[in-house]
């Protein structure tokens, strides 16, 4: 066969064969992504009663499937955070003696408005709207 | 020794077995092989031990998968049922995580002393990267190993170093979910790290190693450059010990040795199981990765919200990346085209990765 007969040859059979490759190679990477899941947006959810927290505590609370913080500051003072840190996303925890939020992992902090005071998170964390709604505490989107 | 004498039947047995599998040539060719002899001979062993105890995971492992259950609502009580109830089952997990941690630390030793016994010269280049790419590999079973308990520690652990992943420019989201199974750690995640862990690791380390083994066994074992300038300049060839039974039982005994540490150590020090993961719980106090990844994750404590206009965590990854990168490509700046080392710059390079990486792991640590 001429070099270039070759040549031709060479392509249509290398081509064939790595677009085969792509072609079995493509399903196994769609299968491998996850598929996204609907998550029933949530937009209030029941914190708990008004007298289950002391003051100067804080708890971790279900919202839909986000953890949220929420601290009782005074008898009538309650905040609450998304407790995920903005660091590297674990979850953050109110520290009692000091004030503020802190998160183990990296050792961030946070003030009592969500405000970054020190170490690695890049941003503040989001805050939450709280209510009282007779003896239940309501969190919601704010 | 009196020359035994094989009967007429166990010659004939060998015979049958000779002319199917010509084992002759396999016999001859141990019957020569040779390892050369030196001040540094002793460190060939921790390549040997390395070996050994990734064997020991693969049996350990194999058992372990007889019990355990990888779904958030078992896998903790599966590992609970191990170490409480099934007899000797403490024994295996605990020898399971002190082999994998030994393992960790002498693929280390093994690949510093590498680096300081300039073994990674031509014609051993692929033999030195394919080293690290079965150190990587290692990493990457300590890293999904760790998350299958499904203890608070762990969860945390997988939280940050899959977030890390995020990091990556560009492409770090998707990296981030291919991980997980999913925009955050759970059910998903777990099922995904099992799946890594027992299957596509040990295929991949699989390969890795028989390539790793052909070309250390193709190119026999290096002789230290100055070894060999001495024994040019005598005009001799440097001295070497046959493999076998020397070597080989060298081999045998430190094998044993390591053994008999990892016994005491999974005896005397059983690992504990912690405390259940909780997605709604925060992160508890005193919360640190293994050691060996100690060193990143107290860096990552230092470096700052925002870094010249960069999100920390980016330049970060960033600088593990360069830093991996730089190490990895030894062979190519550590030696010059004609195949003669830059021995100063190796062994002052090699000192500082291992005072930067011991001075922020003990740091890590005490912090
Ligand atoms: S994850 Fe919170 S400080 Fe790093």
């Amino acid at each position: 066969m001429p070099p270039a007969r070759r040549n031709i040859v060479f392509w249509i059979f290398g081509g064939g064969f790595i677009g085969s490759l792509i072609s079995f190679l493509y399903p196994v990477v769609r299968f491998l992504n996850p598929p996204a899941v609907s998550e029933a947006s949530v937009n209030e959810v029941v914190g708990g009663k008004g007298q289950d927290l002391a003051p100067n505590a804080g708890k971790i609370v279900k919202f839909g499937t986000q953890p949220v913080l929420l601290i009782r500051l005074g008898q009538t003072e309650w905040r609450a955070f998304s407790a995920v840190c903005t660091h590297l996303s674990c979850i953050v925890q109110y520290d009692a003696p000091r004030k503020l939020i802190w998160c183990a992992c990296h050792n961030g902090q946070y003030d009592l408005s969500g405000k970054v005071i020190a170490g690695p998170p890049p941003a503040p964390l989001k805050e939450y709207a709280v209510h009282l709604r007779g003896e239940d505490v309501v969190i919601s989107r704010s | 020794m009196l020359p035994i004498q094989p009967s007429p039947r166990r010659k004939a047995i060998a015979a049958w077995f000779q002319d199917r599998l010509a084992w002759d040539s396999v016999r001859e060719f141990i019957a020569h092989k040779t390892v050369p002899v030196h001040s540094g001979t002793i460190w060939y062993a921790f390549g040997g031990i390395t070996l050994f105890l990734f064997v020991i995971q693969v049996v350990t492992g194999i058992l372990l998968l007889v019990y355990y259950r990888p779904t958030p609502s078992e896998a903790y009580e599966s590992v609970q049922f191990i170490v409480t109830r099934v007899a000797f089952g403490w024994l295996i997990r605990s020898i399971h995580i002190w082999s994998a941690n030994l393992l960790i630390l002498s693929a280390f030793v093994h690949m510093i002393s590498v680096a300081f016994l300039h073994a990674y010269r031509k014609p051993r280049e692929l033999v030195w990267l394919s080293g690290i790419v079965l150190l990587a590999l290692a990493l990457g079973f300590g890293f999904s190993g760790y998350l299958l308990p499904w203890n608070t520690i762990s969860f945390f652990a997988t939280k940050v170093g899959t977030d890390m992943a995020t990091f990556i420019p560009w492409m770090g989201s998707t990296v981030g979910r291919y991980l997980r199974g999913g925009d955050a750690v759970g059910g998903a995640t777990l099922t995904r790290f099992f799946g890594f862990h027992v299957a596509v690791l040990p295929a991949l380390t699989s390969l890795f190693l028989l390539f790793h083994l052909g070309l250390v066994q193709k190119f026999g074992i290096s002789t230290p450059p100055w070894v060999e300038k001495r024994s040019r300049g005598a005009g001799t060839r440097p001295p070497q010990m046959p493999f076998f039974p020397d070597f080989f039982l060298h081999e045998l005994m430190v094998w044993y040795g390591a053994l008999a540490l990892l016994g005491i150590l999974a005896a005397v020090f059983p690992w504990e199981l912690g405390q259940k993961a909780d997605a709604f719980a925060s992160a508890p106090a005193g919360i640190r990765p293994e050691w060996y990844f100690l060193a990143p994750f107290y860096t990552l404590k230092l470096i700052p919200g925002h870094v010249a206009g960069m999100e920390g965590e980016v330049v970060g990854l960033l600088g593990f990346g360069l830093l991996a990168f730089w190490w990895a490509a030894l062979p190519f700046w550590g030696a010059r085209p004609d195949g003669t080392v830059r021995s100063k710059l190796v062994t002052g390079g090699a000192v500082a990765f291992l005072a930067y990486l011991s001075t922020f792991s003990l740091l890590g640590y005490l912090r």
